[in-house]
This record gives structure tokens, C-alpha cells and sequence, in this order.
């Protein structure tokens, strides 16, 4: 999975798993608890979400990674090699 | 119409969710009412058929009034006691459509005989009830038509024999009223950002609006928002606001009633507050653990501890529990938890979790996330907005430490959690940094004394110790 596609399925299980949610204007390094507006309940879904979709596993200890649009992408893309 | 919080007075009915001969079961939904606050599913409260619809979507009732006549076999409930048992049959003849469809001649035969007697019986009767006389002036299939196109059949004229209305009459009307399928959550929004339901393409299955629909509609040129033009959900509320509502109509509604409902809370329920800092981190460890070895859908937030503990510590301490009336304590056996949701556009509710203190953690979470996600989406039941024993507020996802709630009357106590936070904490005579939450108890001092709520907090803080136990 290269960048592009990392940021793209991140931004669609983003609008899956919250409804509401909109991060087509949302810059690449903002916050998305807090931009989005995000409880601990969305943060799971969207979490739920991206995993589904990408087949990539999420422990707990990588939520603080997947703190902005960018840190989420690099995530995958190094978990996806 | 139901009371579906202390501060309902009146409510809006949105769409049926049955339709007459249709046979229901204590519990189901049957119906959806918009309060000032949102959409919420209503609950059938005993099994039946449904006999008749009285009240038609986009109608705002006090409440107390009835909505819907039940039958029970051959007994009627009606108020007036008076149909006749030729509308119970023509009505259980709808009941299956695909039926209706293969017996249209017999339905039809049966049908020109029964307008012949009603015929007589409406010169004979002119105080025949309204439902009689449209059940004469057409047959089940337009009626059912009509149903389902939401077309109220009085207004219709007849172009049939004897003023029959016919199935073309109908669909006439049905044009001409342009009565719009949309969701609850998409009138809603429609309402409060002023857009007309009216032109806009609907998504949904059949057509229907959804809420994204009336957003996308909204923020395009091509349709335009006639603000001035009440949306249908609005329509019902003249009495409430003779002007057009504004864009934010709903939202200002929803205001007014937190409005209302916090200041009786303020002007009649003497409050004292508690607060104590909780060290989470056995509770912490302990959710880890169990997050490892269940997949991501079952894992557990913080949150849903901190309800349990509160729900425990409610049936441990029963004079947290219940409610203010008349002058004394009602404790009810059961706990149901309150959970403040906040609203996306603005406002919260507090629906209630039941019976929470016997839910085992992974159900509790489950519910909560059902919960939370149907307060969102206008998809309440009445029954969880109506009886919540005690409530609980968690402000943690907003980042303060602490929150001092007000009751919501007639409730005794509200319980607030804030974030949880990396501390520093003696233990064992060393330093350590651990995470805390800090709890607070909001109580009514006339149903209790601070004794008893300190006893509540110290409750929370030993069974969030035991997080096993929970």
C-alpha cells in the first residue's frame, strides 16, 4: 500500500465509522480527536473500521499513533511493508 | 402519546412504523415521535393488532392522547367502542399483502357488497364516525395505498361510483400533497438547516431522504433552501412558533427544553457535591489484558467501566438511586443508567442503559455503543428516554478533569467522571504515576445526606479497584 492509498482508505473508514465526519478539508496533521470532535466510542469504530478494511491489526498500544490523517498513512504503509 | 422525559408536554409524530390489521408485540416499535429534544422510537405496550392509526404523521398531540386503537382477538379498545366488526375483518384482510394481491376479486365482490349496506347505514347514521365513512367510500388496497402514500382520505374527493375514492384518486393526491419519505435524522436536519424537503433526490431505499442527501442539498447551488417554507418536519408546530422557524429551529427547541428542564433542577433540587480521585490503574491493566485477547470490536473503552461502577455502586447504595416525588424517595429495584450523549449539532440526552448493574462488561459495552449511536441518529427508544434511575456524565473524551453535574429532576443523583489522567500517587509509601479519574457526585440533599454520598464515591473507587469483580 503506498501513501496515496493509505490516506485514502483512512479517510474513508473515517466517514464509515462516524457518521458526520468529514475529513475532505481536514489538513494532514491535525488533531482528529479533536478536529472531528471524536469520543472514545467513535475513535473504536473508526479504529474497527480501518483494521476491517485493510486486514492490518491494531493493538491498543498503536492508538497513540494514529493520532493525525499523515500518522495514520504511515502506519499502514509500514505495517503493509 | 407517551411522556417520554419529565419535560415533555407535547410530541410530534413523524412516521408509523406499523400499519393497521399489522400484529404487534409488547415492546416493539411502532411509532416515531420527535420531542423538542430528538426522534425517538415508541414502544407498543401490549401485544395486538393494530386496529386503527388516529393520529397522522406531522401531527403534534399533548401528550396523553391516543394514538393508535389496539385490538386484542375479537375485544376492542376503542374509546368510542364503536367499529363495527366489518372494519376489523376488512382491516385483517390488508394484513398480507401478497394475499391481497392474489384475492383482489374477492376482496373486490365483498367489497361492492359491504357499500351497498354502509350506504344505507351512512343515510341512516350522520354521526357515523370519520374511520366508518372512508372505510365505506373505498376499499382496502386504496386504503392501504393511501397509507402508505401518507394521503389522508377524508380530503380526498371520490371520482368512483358513489363517491367511491379510487386508486387513481389517490396517486392524485399523493402528487399533488407531495408528502416526502425521509427519515427521522433527515427532517431533522432538514429543518435545521433550513432546507426544503421538497427537490431533493432521496438515497434510501424507495426514494427516501436520507440526512446526507439534505446535507449535500444544502451545501449545493442547485437546490434552493426556502427557509421561509416550513419543512415538513416543522410544519406540525404552529402552535409552538407562529412565525417560520428558523434554520436552527430544531436545535433552538432542543435548547429551550435542556433550558427548562436545568432550571427546574436548579430552582427545586437542593444539590451538594462530592468528589474524590479514583486510581485506575489495576481497572486500566485489567481492560488492556482483556483488549489483547478479543478482537477489535469487542474491545472495551474506559467509559464502560466507570458506567458499571457507577451502576453497582447505585444498587449498593439504593438512596443514590431513583427519584423525588411528591415529597419522598420512590428507589426502584432496578438500575437503569442515564448516559449523557452529546448531540453533534448541539445539545445532549441521556438515555438510559437498563438494568446496568447486571450487564456484564462486554454487554454493557455493546449497549453503550448501540446507544450512543442511536442517540446520534434519532433512534431512541422511548422507554430508554424515560426512565433512567440515576445518571452519568463523562466528560473524559473533552479533556477536563472534572465535572460537578445538575440532577436531572425528578432523578436524586448524577455522577460525573472527567478525563483519565497520568498522576502522580503515593503507594505503598513510594511515588508512582498512575492513571486516575476524578469522580463527582451531584445529590439531592432532601433524600439524603452527605454521609451517604460519600459512601456512594467510596462504592465507586472499591469496585473500580476489583475491576474482575465488575
Amino acid at each position: 500500500m503506498d501513501r496515496e492509498q493509505a490516506l485514502t482508505v483512512v479517510r474513508e473508514s473515517l466517514a464509515a465509522a462516524v457518521p458526520g465526519a468529514d475529513s475532505s478539508g481536514l489538513a494532514s496533521d491535525a488533531v482528529l480527536r479533536e478536529e472531528l470532535e471524536l469520543d472514545s466510542l467513535d475513535f473504536l469504530s473508526f479504529v474497527e473500521t480501518l483494521s476491517g478494511r485493510t486486514g492490518v491489526g491494531i493493538d491498543e498500544d498503536d492508538y497513540a499513533r494514529l493520532d493525525t490523517l499523515e500518522a495514520c498513512a504511515g502506519f499502514l504503509v509500514t505495517r503493509t511493508g | 402519546m407517551p411522556s417520554l422525559g419529565a419535560d415533555m408536554t407535547e410530541g410530534s409524530l413523524v412516521e408509523w412504523l406499523v400499519r393497521p390489521g399489522d400484529t404487534v408485540v409488547k415492546g416493539q416499535a411502532v411509532a416515531v415521535v420527535d420531542t423538542a429534544k430528538s426522534a425517538i422510537e415508541v414502544e407498543c405496550f401490549e401485544d395486538g393488532a393494530i386496529q386503527e392509526l388516529l393520529v397522522e404523521p406531522g401531527t403534534t398531540v399533548p401528550v396523553g392522547t391516543v394514538l393508535a386503537v389496539l385490538a386484542d382477538g375479537g375485544r376492542t379498545d376503542a374509546p368510542a367502542g364503536a367499529t363495527d366488526t366489518g372494519e376489523t375483518a376488512e382491516t385483517a384482510d390488508t394484513e398480507d399483502s401478497a394475499e391481497a394481491g392474489k384475492t383482489v376479486e374477492t376482496i373486490k365482490a365483498a367489497e361492492a357488497a359491504k357499500a351497498t349496506d354502509s350506504t344505507k347505514a351512512t343515510g341512516a347514521a350522520d354521526t357515523a364516525k370519520t374511520t366508518e365513512r372512508t372505510a365505506a367510500r373505498t376499499t382496502p388496497l386504496v386504503r392501504r395505498l393511501a397509507h402508505d402514500r401518507h394521503v389522508d382520505l377524508d380530503s380526498v374527493r371520490g371520482s368512483g361510483k358513489a363517491g367511491r375514492v379510487t386508486r387513481a384518486d389517490v396517486e392524485a393526491a399523493s402528487r399533488d400533497s407531495g408528502r416526502i419519505r425521509a427519515t427521522p435524522y433527515a427532517r431533522r436536519t432538514a429543518s435545521e438547516l433550513g432546507v426544503d424537503l421538497r427537490g431533493i433526490d432521496g438515497t434510501g431505499t424507495d426514494g427516501t431522504i436520507r440526512a446526507r442527501d439534505v446535507r449535500a442539498a444544502a451545501s449545493g447551488p442547485a437546490t434552493p433552501a426556502r427557509p421561509a417554507s416550513p419543512a415538513p418536519a416543522a410544519a406540525p408546530r404552529p402552535a409552538v412558533s407562529p412565525e417560520p422557524p428558523a434554520p436552527d429551529g430544531h436545535a433552538q427547541a432542543r435548547r429551550q427544553a435542556i433550558a427548562h428542564l436545568m432550571s427546574k433542577s436548579k430552582h427545586e433540587i437542593p444539590h451538594y457535591y462530592l468528589s474524590t480521585t479514583i486510581d485506575l490503574a489495576a481497572a486500566v491493566a485489567w481492560m488492556r489484558e482483556h483488549n489483547r485477547a478479543v478482537p477489535v470490536a469487542e474491545r472495551l473503552v474506559p467509559a464502560a467501566l466507570l458506567l458499571k461502577a457507577a451502576a453497582v455502586a447505585a444498587r449498593k447504595v439504593p438512596e443514590m438511586n431513583g427519584f423525588w416525588i411528591d415529597g419522598g424517595h420512590v428507589r426502584p429495584a432496578a438500575v437503569h443508567l442515564g448516559v449523557a450523549v452529546s448531540l453533534r449539532e448541539g445539545g445532549l440526552v441521556a438515555p438510559a442503559l437498563h438494568d446496568a448493574d447486571t450487564l456484564s462488561l462486554p454487554a454493557l459495552m455493546a449497549g453503550l455503543r448501540d446507544l450512543v449511536r442511536r442517540a446520534r441518529t434519532g433512534r431512541l427508544r422511548a422507554s430508554e428516554t424515560a426512565d433512567p434511575t440515576i445518571t452519568v456524565t463523562d466528560l473524559g473524551d473533552q479533556g477536563v478533569e472534572a465535572v460537578f453535574g445538575v440532577i436531572y429532576p425528578p432523578q436524586v443523583a448524577l455522577v460525573g467522571y472527567g478525563r483519565v489522567l497520568d498522576r502522580p500517587v503515593a503507594v505503598d509509601g513510594l511515588l508512582g504515576v498512575r492513571p486516575c479519574v476524578t469522580a463527582t457526585l451531584s445529590a439531592d440533599h432532601r433524600a439524603g445526606d452527605g454521609a451517604v454520598g460519600a459512601r456512594y464515591l467510596a462504592t465507586v473507587d472499591r469496585l473500580l479497584h476489583h475491576p474482575e469483580d465488575l
